[in-house]
């Protein structure tokens, strides 16, 4: 056996050209060359209709090549941009033009394209443009949007773009069964993926062979492709859709097509010239999608273990001024909000609401961390209610190991049965519990009290469907230099598939993995593809790899065994060299099999001379390629799951409060996480490590801020808090800890589940539970500040809000039974109290 | 609304090169070699980088000078680059980060200890705050060669991530100070910090 490398934290192939500044990101293509640049007019109003647009002064700025208005649109590209997945429930989906049709839906979207030689000139011209705007009153909020006294859209007078209620069991049969019921509010507000790079285009038309290039700093150039090409109406394969290095993604760049992705090929075709388009940091505040805002309303009846006996859920989901991502982040909510639990019965009925705001599309967790912020806060309150152990009460909903395959019964995000492949929920438990110690925490409350600190502790749990389809694709190419070729069509943003699916490579053929080269997010390289979201990649593209690699390999073995005279079970692939199994000099260079496999006529190098049909001995009864045969040692295959594999996960922390203050810091953080098996630990750690920090951001920091107008008040980095190291506990320093379990997904050929949206899922969900834990009153909204936290803490002084006291190992029995008094619960009516 | 049709493509008169505004010549050192260039007084330093120059290591994250991922060293001092006009750095020398690295004698260059650091790491996931990082810590580990923990939290404290959530970066802090002490360094151990965790039978 050669060397494994499934499984080895390998260190990443992006990174020799990343740590030296040699990546290739959206900006930097055609730097140092004439590129003619693009800025876009956006609207500075949130809902306005648009009078008259005069360019005249704009015009006379020198440098300027070209003004694009609505009116300049003809044919598909003056069709609205397309409503990307459609769903029977949204009955209303709106998208944007390209560029803005008389009207403004939020503050930021694209109203005028000016073109010039340079950014500065361009963004000199556009200030010049005068737009006469009959400002309309905007609705801002999801309160402003239920009440319906003003229009996101004036064709939608109910602000909602979608309603869909879906029901699994008998739910007043399981109420009735209830002990207990509970019923609250909680409400999660809006932030965004602010991926470092924005988004980015640049487009190259061929005269010569009317053919266009685009790159795009997306996440689906395949999509992207199509995309333009049905809009500017160019035949498909005269169209190429290349994601260069790319600087973040996080759900933002899977959207598609923005604006900017029509128009810049579109200038590029017609003023001849290379164009590109760079997004700067406010425009992607004002004009790329947000995601998370929703309010929850919760009913839950329980028995006295705290099993869920039934569970009704109401939603408002804000999907800002457009749906063109459909309702994926609601459908999620509502499916993945059951976690790794069973409910008796469960209903849930969403609307999705029209807001004159920035669109709403999947942000990383796309509707999961909000799902996972009510199932986790119900358990809390479920186990305050009982004055139990918050674990315990996890532990008595929790669907069991013997139980996988396990059928939630609803429909998942893919369309498919929600159907648990996998995993083991008590052990994960167990692994969390063990590493924080939540059974002693006696020693660390008295510290804390001792320094004038509120200390609190929380966890929180999550399943994440991960990897869905319908496929993806993989080429492995093996040259005749013996190096490998490796293509798949999804792309990446820094996620390591270069790295991932060159290890998975290497040990399906029997290769050193420096001799494997992959290509991701390229049409010219594979051009059948979905694209890079869902926590998707090592389950979709590196299942297709494996099985490219293994179609590759059986033709390599047929071809060796050929010129070996041999059979082709007794070869072997070890270190790129086919050999005979127990008798390795018996062998032949995989890249010799490259040659054999390709007869030639043309001796161009010394490896065709070795080819050419003129060589060696041939049987001259068969054609020299056989018949159903092909030249080449190629292989191609697609890999198309079932149905999604979830991964799972549980988090746990320790917080302090001040007080006076009422400062928040994380003391310690804990990960427990399965994502099946890992080809790439470091990976993989690295991946959960990113997530945990946007959690973070998202429960402590991050919250776009819109006043009544529509007016997002923080678009930029000194008002909107993203978290910088400081914020972030510090394994270095001992505050943070990463443990796993491995449940082998059974769906594809390599046991993997999705890693990438992990981290993010349950973090305001935990960081909620252990604030309460450490203040004594409900946490019901995120982001919370530190301002946030002492008005909550007002109130709670003025009685305006119950206490809540959560059970701490060992605690005197008279003060459990207070806390069980102290709650909300209601006693149901036929239960004798 | 409309501009009666006036949004067709300009002239060749109205091409000419970037009249109206005043240029001035800027002379400095970028990664020890002479650059002498012709700017606009309002190109940013970071543009003429880039975009003149084609050093396009530098990146751009927020043009406000919050995020870092700009950061190159003036004179050996880090500096944010979206800041700074280039006409102002005349005279000085600038190092990007792909100046880090140490030219051999045969033409190679080798990287330096922090690049070398974030490989052996994953410090870097989507590589776009890298560049302001590598400098950044380039500048403080030649302050300070032996930080501890909390100095090498301190020495990135204001550059922005959003991939690593900034653990990784920490790491490769303290051990670009390793390797700059003994080369042959063994590599650090990656992955899940507690996988002892994990032998549970699942």
């Amino acid at each position: 056996m050669g060397q494994r490398y499934f499984g080895e934290p390998i260190r990443r192939t992006e990174d020799i050209r990343l740590t030296t500044g040699q990546g290739h990101y959206l900006d930097d293509i055609g730097a140092g060359q004439p590129v003619l640049e693009a800025a876009f007019l956006r609207s500075p109003h949130a809902n306005a209709r648009i009078r008259s647009i005069d360019i005249a002064d704009a015009l006379d700025v020198e440098g300027v090549r070209a003004i694009y208005l609505y009116e300049d649109l003809t044919g598909p590209v003056a069709e609205p941009l397309p409503v990307l997945i459609p769903h029977p429930a949204l009955t209303a989906p709106r998208t944007p033009y390209a560029l803005a049709k008389d009207r403004v839906h939020h503050v930021g979207q694209a109203v005028a394209m000016v073109v010039a030689e340079n950014r500065y000139l361009a963004e000199d011209a556009a200030q010049r443009i005068v737009v006469d705007y009959e400002v309309l009153p905007a609705v801002a909020t999801l309160d402003m949007a239920r009440a319906a006294e003003r229009h996101a859209h004036d064709d939608v007078p109910d602000n909602i773009s979608a309603h869909l209620l879906q029901t699994v069991g008998d739910l007043d049969a399981g109420f009735a069964k209830a002990t207990h019921t509970l019923e609250f509010d909680l409400h999660v507000e809006r932030s965004a993926s602010t991926p470092l790079e924005g988004k980015g285009v640049y487009a190259k038309w061929d005269a010569d062979d009317s053919s266009l290039r685009v790159y795009s700093s997306t996440q689906a150039s395949t999509s992207v492709r199509a995309a333009i090409a049905a809009k500017l109406e160019i035949p498909l394969l005269k169209v190429e859709v290349i994601a260069p290095d790319v600087g973040g993604g996080f759900g933002v760049k899977i959207a598609h097509p923005w604006p900017e992705e029509i128009m810049v090929p579109f200038a590029a075709i017609r003023l001849g010239q290379p164009v590109k388009w760079a997004e700067d940091r406010r425009e992607h505040f004002i004009s790329s999608s947000h995601e998370r805002g929703q309010d929850h309303h919760v009913r839950v009846g329980f028995d006295d273990e705290g099993v869920i006996t039934a569970l009704d859920v109401l939603f408002y989901h804000d999907n800002g001024a457009f749906t063109p991502y459909g309702i994926i982040n609601p459908i999620i909510t509502s499916t993945q909000l059951l976690g790794p639990y069973k409910p008796g019965a469960y209903r849930v009925d969403f609307y999705s609401m029209y807001t004159n705001t920035v669109q709403v599309t999947p942000y990383r967790g796309a509707g999961r961390p909000q799902g996972v912020f009510v199932m986790e806060r119900t358990m809390d309150k479920i186990a305050q209610a009982l004055g139990k152990d918050r674990a315990e009460v996890r532990a008595a909903n929790f669907i069991q190991p013997d139980e996988f395959p396990y059928d939630q019964g609803l429909i998942f995000q893919d369309g498919r049965p929600l159907i648990y492949d996998s995993g083991n929920y008590p052990h994960q438990l167990t692994i969390l519990k063990d590493m924080i110690g939540w059974d002693d925490m006696a020693a660390r409350r008295a510290d804390a009290a001792s320094r004038g600190k509120l200390l609190g502790v929380g966890m929180a749990c999550y399943v994440e469907g991960t990897g869905v389809g319908p496929y993806e694709g993989a080429h492995v190419h093996i040259q005749t230099d013996g190096t490998v070729d490796v293509a798949t069509g999804l792309t990446s943003q820094g996620q390591g598939h270069q790295t991932m699916l060159a290890q998975i490579t290497a040990d399906e053929l029997g290769v050193p993995f420096e001799k494997v080269r992959v290509v991701t997010g390229d049409t010219r390289r594979f051009g059948y593809a979905v694209g890079t979201f869902a926590s998707r990649t090592a389950v979709m593209s590196g299942s297709a790899v494996a099985l490219a690699a293994r179609a590759a390999r059986a033709k390599a073995l047929r071809v060796a065994a050929n010129a070996l005279e041999c059979d082709e079970g007794d070869l072997e692939i070890v270190d790129g060299v086919v050999q005979m199994k127990g008798a390795p000099d018996t062998k032949i260079d995989l890249g010799t099999v490259a040659v054999l496999s390709n007869p030639l006529r043309y001796a161009f190098d010394k490896a065709a001379q070795a080819a050419t049909q003129f060589q060696g001995v041939d049987d001259f009864d068969k054609p020299p390629v056989a018949e159903d045969d092909e030249p080449g040692l190629e292989g191609k295959d697609y890999y198309s799951p079932p149905r999604s594999t979830f991964a799972s996960g549980m988090h746990a922390a320790i917080v302090e409060i001040d007080p006076e203050t009422f400062d928040i810091h994380i003391d310690k953080y804990f990960v427990v996480h399965d994502c099946g098996r890992l080809v790439n630990p470091m990976i993989v750690a690295g991946q959960v490590h990113g997530g945990v920090a946007q959690g973070i951001g998202g429960a402590l920091y991050e919250k776009m801020e819109y006043d009544d107008d529509g007016q997002l008040q923080n678009a930029s980095f000194m008002d909107f808090l993203m978290p910088y190291v400081t914020e972030i506990p510090q394994k270095e320093l001992g505050e943070l800890e990463l443990g796993h379990q491995e449940t082998p997904s059974p769906l594809n050929p390599i046991g993997v589940k999705g890693a990438g949206e992990a981290g993010v899922i349950p973090v305001s969900a935990l960081i909620a539970s252990a604030i309460e834990d450490a203040v004594g009153f409900p946490i019901d909204s995120m982001p919370i500040s530190p301002n946030g936290l002492y008005r909550l803490h007002e109130r709670f002084a003025a009685g305006e809000l119950p206490r809540v006291e959560h059970y701490a190992a060992s605690p005197p029995a008279a003060k459990r039974a207070r806390r069980g008094a102290a709650t909300r619960t209601k006693k149901s009516a036929d239960t004798p109290s | 609304m409309g501009s009666n049709g006036m949004t067709t493509s300009l002239g060749q008169a109205a091409q000419q090169a970037v009249p109206g505004e005043t240029r001035r010549v800027v002379e400095l050192t970028v990664n020890g070699v002479h650059r002498s260039a012709e700017v606009d007084v309002r190109r940013t330093l970071a543009d003429f980088l880039r975009h003149d120059l084609a050093l396009t290591g530098t990146h751009v994250g927020c043009e406000h000078g919050v995020c870092g991922a700009c950061t190159v060293l003036l004179d050996g001092l880090p500096v944010r680059s979206c800041l700074l006009f280039a006409a102002t750095v005349s005279g000085h020398a600038i190092t990007t980060i792909e100046g880090l690295g140490e030219l051999q004698p045969d033409g190679t260059t080798k990287v330096s200890p922090v690049q070398r650091a974030f490989r052996d790491c994953h410090a870097l996931q989507c590589g776009f705050c890298t560049p302001g990082m590598l400098t950044t810590i380039t500048a403080g580990l030649a302050e300070n060669p032996h930080p501890t923990p909390q100095q090498a939290v301190d020495m990135i404290s204001g550059n922005l991530c959003r991939c690593t959530g900034y653990q990784n970066i920490v790491e490769a802090v303290l051990r670009a100070a390793e390797l700059m002490e003994n080369p042959d360094a063994p590599l650090p151990d990656e992955g899940f910090t507690a996988d002892e965790h994990a032998k549970g039978d699942v």
